[in-house]
């Protein structure tokens, strides 16, 4: 009966929407960027290694400069051009692009990690280097229970639901996103119907970049203030997961991505949960959860998601 | 000299490839308002010649001159800003977008320069295909839609981009009979419309029912000019493939032997769940071709599927020479002697991306001396292919090739060299010679009655019906799963066989 009712009163507690939001925020970014480059017929599984970057270089430059727009600014700039080398490697020369994204993953995770010392004097993680503050909504801060949950919300966790529905139009009400529907199906058509199918791969992988970037800089100055080793912490491949689940559409993709960070959120609340009593020891264990929902939800209706056609297949012009 | 009367006029084309002379100073002469044909064998370079006037390709030599400007054609747009159309064989077309997408696709309808317009699409694309009488559905989504539809949006496409001239690459290679015929009508009406005509085909009667004049090419050269109301088609085929050809093979008496393969109430499921094939019993003897005729759709791919192993039968008795074999797996049945030649060589018949060597042995790759003790034996595996490949008359001779480099009929010799050299006793053969030339399909009938005299066993399925009539030593007819009747095809006409086509049983048509 206990374990039900902590189980339970998690749902009633506005900190959980409060921490689902918080953690759902880089999950809605990186699967946005997943989706309009995979819409266009990249993978692009760097995702985990832009977002790392992203974290990293937004720190970095708030340390240097004391402004984490800045940082966020930077950051994007690196996204477009580390997801550029993507692009090159895939589209220019038809690299495979599991191989490029794993590559770029570690690319990112050598380059993190080398720097930690030469900027910060250590390696690991860094203090605390500064953040973008939340804003308090007005209207909302009085209203019971609401406001505990969003009357005080960081600015970035806004941008990424604005991200959403601009995508949204971008994908499906411009000619751009006709087109890049086009070349993500059937390049060769839209090549006949003189198309650019490179220009068009080049803006979605680079669009990713951006994206993705912004993403990982909400883990570091949108969230903790610091940056640490490694602290994507596979949130990549679980918005990879999200935009798949979302079929290739921001609008599920977002969906997706509030479903994985609401696990989250549970999963980090059972843990501090009075109303359990478990051994310390076991519960990292409730970290699984987020990755267990992800393994669950994907078998049981991937089947029922369609990719792109030319989802991963290089395009090259026929001679 | 100028070529005012003329929509196309294509001088000396001279068109080089690393191991190959593809054009060899091709003149094209078509007129305004005309339907042109362009017949020849496979390889003989049709497509090459179309490709340069569509841009893809750039003529080595040679001048271009569209309705008597010449014109220096350097991609796809320029040959649609000279108002050249192309429905290519292969559609070019985006399936998770609808039919209005995707005729406006790269030449978008907009609202404030980069919105999408799709109301206007959806109008204009409604207007024309009313005022052509190309009936589509413009909200459908590609991959819904028939091919005979989507082939409509593909001539659309053209006609949005203000194609006066149209390029018709072997059209019919996908469609049903009915779906041809629907198709030769919007030409003829394109034609009252002005609209000049370039169609690209090797059938013969195609051919003749649809053009005004013939250009035929062979090995890269036109070797004639016919005015197809002054011709027939035993001259058009003597100018595509340099000899006679027999259009009707000569079938030698032959007596069947026992009973190889038989088929008792069988029952199979399409890939719906519907009842595909509904309590078919046949049998084939040794030395015998029994042929299966019908329109396409109405269970033959499940019967063969279900027969070789590839398809689960519901319900039924399957006898191979003497032993029950229902439910065997393509491996067992294979062993047992069983071949099967797939009505769609791409997807059943080779893997497009291995060399010709391993396409050669596929499904007799465990076979000994192909491998021994788990190991490929390649220096067999090489020698076999290269043997065959003589025999067969594969080409190019190059045993290296991916399957899928190779053009269809060559393709399809390989499948058949493949699946005869595996000595069969049974052979499915589905589609032999769909999509093939002339001197392919001769090959290929002559091949089947070589095997015929061999003892082999043959089950053909056919949607020509002239290949059933003239391979055929029973003819069995196919109606939605049921067979509607048997008869010999000595004793029977085209006209009983087609009543039996429509869902007539053999003594209603006789009664």
């Amino acid at each position: 009966m206990k374990v039900l009712e902590a189980l339970l009163s998690i749902f009633i507690n506005p900190q959980f929407y409060k921490i689902a939001l918080t953690a759902s925020t880089p999950l809605i970014f990186a699967s946005l960027g997943g989706v309009f480059s995979e819409i266009t017929g990249v993978t692009n599984i760097a995702l985990e290694g832009i977002m790392l970057l992203g974290a990293f270089t937004s720190i970095v430059f708030t340390f240097y400069t004391g402004s984490a727009w800045f940082g966020i600014l930077m950051a994007v700039l690196v996204g477009i051009g580390f997801s550029w080398l993507h692009a090159w490697a895939s589209i220019k020369w038809l690299g495979n692009q599991i191989v490029v994204g794993t590559a770029l993953i570690l690319i990112a995770q050598g380059i993190t990690g080398f720097l930690m010392k030469p900027i910060f004097g250590r390696p690991g993680q860094t203090d605390f280097i500064g953040r973008i503050n939340d804003i308090s909504i007005p209207g909302l801060r009085n209203v019971p229970f609401l406001g505990e949950a969003i009357g005080e919300i960081n600015p970035l966790v806004i941008i990424a639901f604005v991200s959403v529905f601009v995508s949204w139009f971008i994908i499906y009400k411009t000619t751009l996103g006709l087109r890049m529907r086009s070349v993500g199906e059937n390049p060769e058509a839209a090549d006949t119907l003189g198309i650019n199918v490179y220009k068009i791969r080049y803006f979605g992988v680079l669009m990713s970049g951006v994206l993705a970037s912004l993403g990982g800089a909400f883990l570091s100055v949108g969230e903790t203030g610091n940056f640490k080793e490694l602290m994507s912490g596979g949130r990549g491949f679980i918005a990879l997961a999200a935009m798949i689940l979302g079929n290739w559409n921001p609008i599920g993709a977002m969906l997706a991505s509030l479903l994985f960070g609401a696990s989250e959120a549970y999963a980090n609340l059972l843990q501090s949960s009075k109303l359990i009593e478990v051994p310390a020891s076991v519960k990292p264990l409730f970290n699984m959860v987020p990755f267990i929902v992800t393994l669950i939800v994907i078998s049981g209706f991937i089947g029922k998601t369609r990719p792109p056609a030319a989802d991963g297949v290089p395009y090259e012009k026929a001679e | 000299m100028s070529y005012e009367d003329y929509a196309v006029v294509m001088k000396g084309i001279v068109k080089r490839f690393p191991s190959v002379l593809a054009n060899d100073h091709v003149d094209l002469f078509v007129k305004k308002g005309e339907i042109h044909a362009i017949v020849g064998e496979n390889g003989a370079g049709k497509s090459t010649l179309m490709n340069q006037l569509y841009g893809l390709l750039k003529p080595d030599e040679g001048e271009i001159y569209i309705f008597g400007k010449k014109v220096d054609l350097k991609g796809p747009k320029d040959a649609i800003a000279n108002g050249i159309g192309m429905v290519h064989q292969h559609f070019m077309l985006v399936d998770n977008l609808t039919v209005a997408e995707n005729v406006v696709l790269g030449s978008e309808t907009t609202k404030s320069g980069f919105l999408f317009d799709l109301n206007e699409a959806r109008k204009k694309v409604k207007e024309l295909s009313e005022k052509y009488g190309l009936l589509v559905d413009v909200d459908a989504k590609i991959e819904d839609i028939p091919v005979g539809m989507q082939q409509r949006v593909e001539i659309l496409k053209t006609l949005y981009r203000g194609a006066e001239i149209l390029i018709f690459d072997e059209p019919t290679a996908v469609l049903t009979p009915q779906e041809t015929e629907e198709l030769f009508d919007v030409m003829r009406r394109l034609k009252e419309a002005g609209k000049t005509m370039i169609f690209i085909s090797h059938k013969l009667n195609e051919v003749m029912e649809i053009s005004d004049n013939i250009t035929v090419m062979r090995l890269g050269k036109v070797t004639a000019n016919l005015k197809t109301s002054e011709t027939n088609e035993v001259e058009i085929a003597r100018a595509m493939v340099g000899r006679e050809v027999v259009l009707r093979i000569e079938k030698p008496p032959h007596k069947p032997k026992e009973v190889v393969f038989e088929t008792e109430d069988l029952w199979v499921k399409d890939n719906r769940g519907l009842d595909a094939v509904k309590g078919v019993s046949l049998k084939v003897r040794a030395g015998e071709i029994v042929g299966i005729a019908g329109v396409a759709g109405n269970g033959q791919t499940e019967l063969v599927e279900a027969i070789t192993g590839l398809r689960k039968i519901e319900k039924g008795k399957i006898t191979l020479l003497g032993q029950d074999a229902t439910g065997y797996d393509p491996r067992r049945l294979r062993d047992m002697g069983v071949a099967h030649i797939p009505e769609d060589r791409l997807k059943h018949g080779l893997i497009v991306q291995y060399p010709a060597y391993y396409n050669m042995i596929l499904g007799q790759q465990w076979w000994y001396p192909y491998s021994n003790r788990g190991f490929l034996n390649h220096q067999v595996i090489y020698e076999t292919t290269k043997k065959l490949f003589e025999e067969y008359d594969v080409r190019p001779r190059d045993i290296n090739m991916f399957g899928g480099n190779f053009s269809g009929g060559n393709q399809q010799k390989l499948v058949v060299a493949r699946e005869i050299n595996a000595k069969p006793k049974f052979m499915v053969v589905a589609q032999p010679t769909r999509g093939l030339d002339v001197g392919a399909i001769e090959f290929i009938h002559k091949t089947l009655l070589k095997m015929r005299e061999q003892d082999v066993a043959i089950l053909l399925i056919s949607m020509e019906l002239e290949e059933i009539f003239s391979l055929s030593d029973r003819i069995l007819v196919m109606y939605e799963g049921e067979i509607m009747g048997e008869v010999r095809p000595e004793e029977t006409t085209v006209e009983e066989v087609g009543l039996m086509m429509a869902g007539k049983k053999l003594e209603e048509v006789r009664s």
